[in-house]
């Protein structure tokens, strides 16, 4: 079984970047070329190079670096967000880096959860409202959950410690910092994607409920048979993993190659 | 969660804004299709005016001259038209019925009219509706007047009522010495009809009998309100003629016959031709108009994009969600267009209430004001196609502000930036 995760000689930058690789694949989503943002926003030209790195199915890896040193930049890559200038991405034996923008964004949709830092929920639905919406993005996730996905919403939010009645009604920027980031885990996991990926998800709450944060997600990706990626600043949780890898051990970054 | 619902709870998410904006379309949309419907019903009003009759005859001038003072009682006649002459169209073999009408006195800023008594009974208005009596009936007596609904009601005139007509439309010379008497008074119609003075064509004579260049004889050298009534009343010549024929077919016959009248250069216009020559002598106004309450829409759909554009620093992180549980940049484009659509969807079917309520509210102040009672009846097609426009108008504006989220999502990928 291929792993869940396979990076082989990706180089990525930001700026002149993604462009080359965007417009040669070119179906759906016209080439970002005309992206005045891309140029000018690239702040100091930004580079990455990853040799390799694998994860296998089911691993908890935990992979730490000081803020700025391109983990955001690592996950975006992994999630086919942005599209490396040379090598190979392989999520789950499907290689990203020849996919189309628009195949990448629906690979993400059906095989990948994202939890972010923060600010993980759109404020004015509902939490249940928020669990469900990638299922929107993702056919064959909907199918899987089927008739059931309000159900198994609600199943997920209490796994992970919710109220119902808080799920059910309350927008969601009436939830507390710790209870917006289980209902962005509970969204990750919804229809059973292979990969979760996790951005700094603790470093909004306080150390007591990093720990129960962790220990809830792990649980729920386990009984889920999910891979957890998490990157983080603080390697302060790294015992709580499988594997902890340090992106200064995997990575060279340069901010000179500018565009 | 449909990308509806997504759109509708963002929306509903910035209510405050998004409703002024909403109210901006509304209050435009309403005032494009109060235009339409001011517009087409003025003209329908119009066109109700002279329904029933065939071909209006008068003194060679315009035709749209001799519509209107001859219906409508705006401008005067510059000529009249020989009593001969109406004696002999009177009687054609294609003319089936004819009404004289004699125009030039005034009461009380209310023009007098003389004709005969058919004129009750071959006027129609709306679609062919005969003039109805409120009270009385068409005068018998040689100085009985019969008074349109709103001479009635401004005077306050009721049956039995004497009446002085004045010489003239403005004048303070008086027929005072031969005054009429209220015999009828008119169901209202909407149309010129209620503020007018009929009297008998005979009375019209005898009124000036005695009267020479627009004064009247010196005191010993007139005639009393008893003598004549003796004497032979037939006119000299009335302002214009109202006809109807036996065949429509006869119509464009008769009228080239009038038109080529060799003892006196005379006009015969068909009221629905002449009206069209009227619409579009005005059409430059109406244009101007219509144009003017589409730039009030385009200036509301402009405040609908500038909202959307405000809105876009503030929902980076939304865009940014929404690309992490796979959304495209082409899904987000799609939800701000789609946003800008049910606004301006929403304000346009707002819009058409608030019409549909200004209406009824205003429509008896809009007919006692000026004789226009507008229609009240269920969308038709030219509003839903206009409503149709306005909320693709929204998407056309919505346009812009979505590219912008989309370049943006793109560059942005999912990184968060607020
Ligand atoms: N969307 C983007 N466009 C341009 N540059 C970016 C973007 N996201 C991140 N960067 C740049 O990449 C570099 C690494 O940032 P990031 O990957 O977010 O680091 P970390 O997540 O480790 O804190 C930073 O210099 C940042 O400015
Ligand atoms: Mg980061």
């Amino acid at each position: 079984m291929a792993p869940a995760l396979r990076l082989e000689g990706v180089r990525y930058a930001w700026g002149a970047g993604n462009r080359a690789p965007e417009s040669v694949s070119g179906a759906g989503n016209r080439a970002p070329g005309s992206v005045s943002g891309a140029k000018s926003r690239a702040r100091g030209g930004f580079a990455l190079e990853v040799d390799a790195l694998e994860i296998a199915r089911g691993e908890r890896v935990f992979l730490h670096g000081p803020s700025g040193s391109g983990k955001s930049t690592l996950l975006a890559l992994i999630c086919g967000v942005a599209a490396p200038q040379a090598g190979r991405v392989e999520v789950e034996g499907e290689a990203l880096s020849a996919l189309s923008p628009a195949r990448r964004d629906r690979f993400r949709a059906e095989r990948i959860g994202v939890v972010f830092q923060m600010f993980n929920l759109l404020p004015y639905a509902s939490a249940l409202d928020n669990i469900l919406l990638p299922l929107r993005f993702a056919p064959a996730r909907r199918a899987r959950v089927g008739r059931g996905a309000r159900a198994e919403a609600l199943r997920l939010a209490q796994a992970l410690g919710l109220p119902e009645a808080l799920v059910l009604r309350a927008p969601a920027a009436e939830l507390s910092v710790g209870q917006q980031q289980r209902v962005a885990v509970a969204r990750a996991l919804i229809g059973g994607p292979g990969l979760i990926v996790a951005d700094e998800p603790t470093s909004a709450l306080d150390v007591a409920a990093q720990g129960a944060f962790l220990e809830l997600m792990f649980a729920q990706a386990e009984s889920a048979g999910a891979t957890v990626l998490m990157v983080s600043h603080d390697p302060a949780l790294a015992a709580r993993f499988d594997r902890s890898v340090a992106l200064t051990q995997i990575a060279r970054t340069s901010r000179e190659a500018a565009a | 969660m449909s990308l509806m619902r997504l759109a509708f709870l963002s929306l509903l998410n910035r209510r405050v804004t998004a409703l002024l904006t909403a109210a901006a379309i509304a209050l435009s949309t309403c005032l494009l299709l109060g235009v339409e419907t001011v517009r087409t019903g003025a003209k329908a009003s119009f066109a109700d005016t002279v329904s029933g009759t065939d071909l209006i005859v008068g003194a060679r001038s315009g035709s749209v001259q001799l519509l209107l003072y001859s219906v409508f009682r705006i401008g005067d006649a510059t000529a009249n038209l020989t009593w001969e002459s109406y004696e002999e169209i009177a009687a054609r073999p294609e003319v089936d019925w004819i009404v004289p009408l004699s125009l030039g006195d005034s009461h009380r800023g209310f023009r007098v009219l003389g004709t005969t008594g058919e004129y009750f009974e071959r006027y129609r208005y709306r679609g062919g509706r005969p003039l109805g009596f409120a009270a009385g009936a068409p005068f018998d007596d040689l100085f009985d007047a019969v008074i349109g609904a709103e001479v009635a009601e401004t005077l306050g005139y009721v049956l039995g009522d004497e009446i002085v007509v004045a010489h003239g439309l403005a004048s303070f010379s008086e027929h005072g010495d031969k005054p009429f008497r209220v015999a009828g008074i008119l169901e209202r119609t909407g149309t010129p009809v209620d503020r007018t003075v009929h009297v008998s064509l005979r009375a019209i004579e005898a009124i000036h009998v005695d009267w020479t260049r627009g004064a009247q004889a010196p005191e010993g050298a007139r005639v009393s309100a008893d003598e004549v009534r003796a004497m032979d009343l037939r006119p000299q010549a009335i302002t214009a003629a109202l006809v109807g024929v036996k065949s429509r077919l006869q119509i464009f016959g008769l009228q080239r016959w009038i038109n080529e009248y060799p003892q006196e250069p005379l006009l015969a216009v068909l009221p629905g031709v002449a009206l069209q020559e009227l619409w579009a002598i005005v059409g430059v106004a109406e244009t101007a108009l219509v144009a003017v309450s589409g730039m009030v829409v385009a200036t509301a759909l402009i405040g609908l994009a500038a909202m959307v554009f405000a809105g876009l620093d503030a929902r980076r992180r939304e865009m940014a969600i929404l690309r992490a549980v796979g959304a495209r940049p082409s899904t987000i484009l799609g939800l701000l267009v789609l946003e800008a659509t049910m606004l301006s969807l929403a304000g346009a079917l707002a819009g058409l209430g608030l019409l549909y309520a200004l209406l009824l509210i205003a429509r008896p102040w809009i007919d006692s004001a000026w004789g226009l009672w507008l229609p009240v009846s269920a969308p038709g097609a030219r509003e839903l196609a206009l409503l149709a426009a306005v909320a693709a108008a929204g998407a056309l504006a919505g346009l812009p502000p979505a590219i912008r989220a989309w370049r943006m999502s793109l560059a942005d990928g999912m990184t968060i930036r607020t």
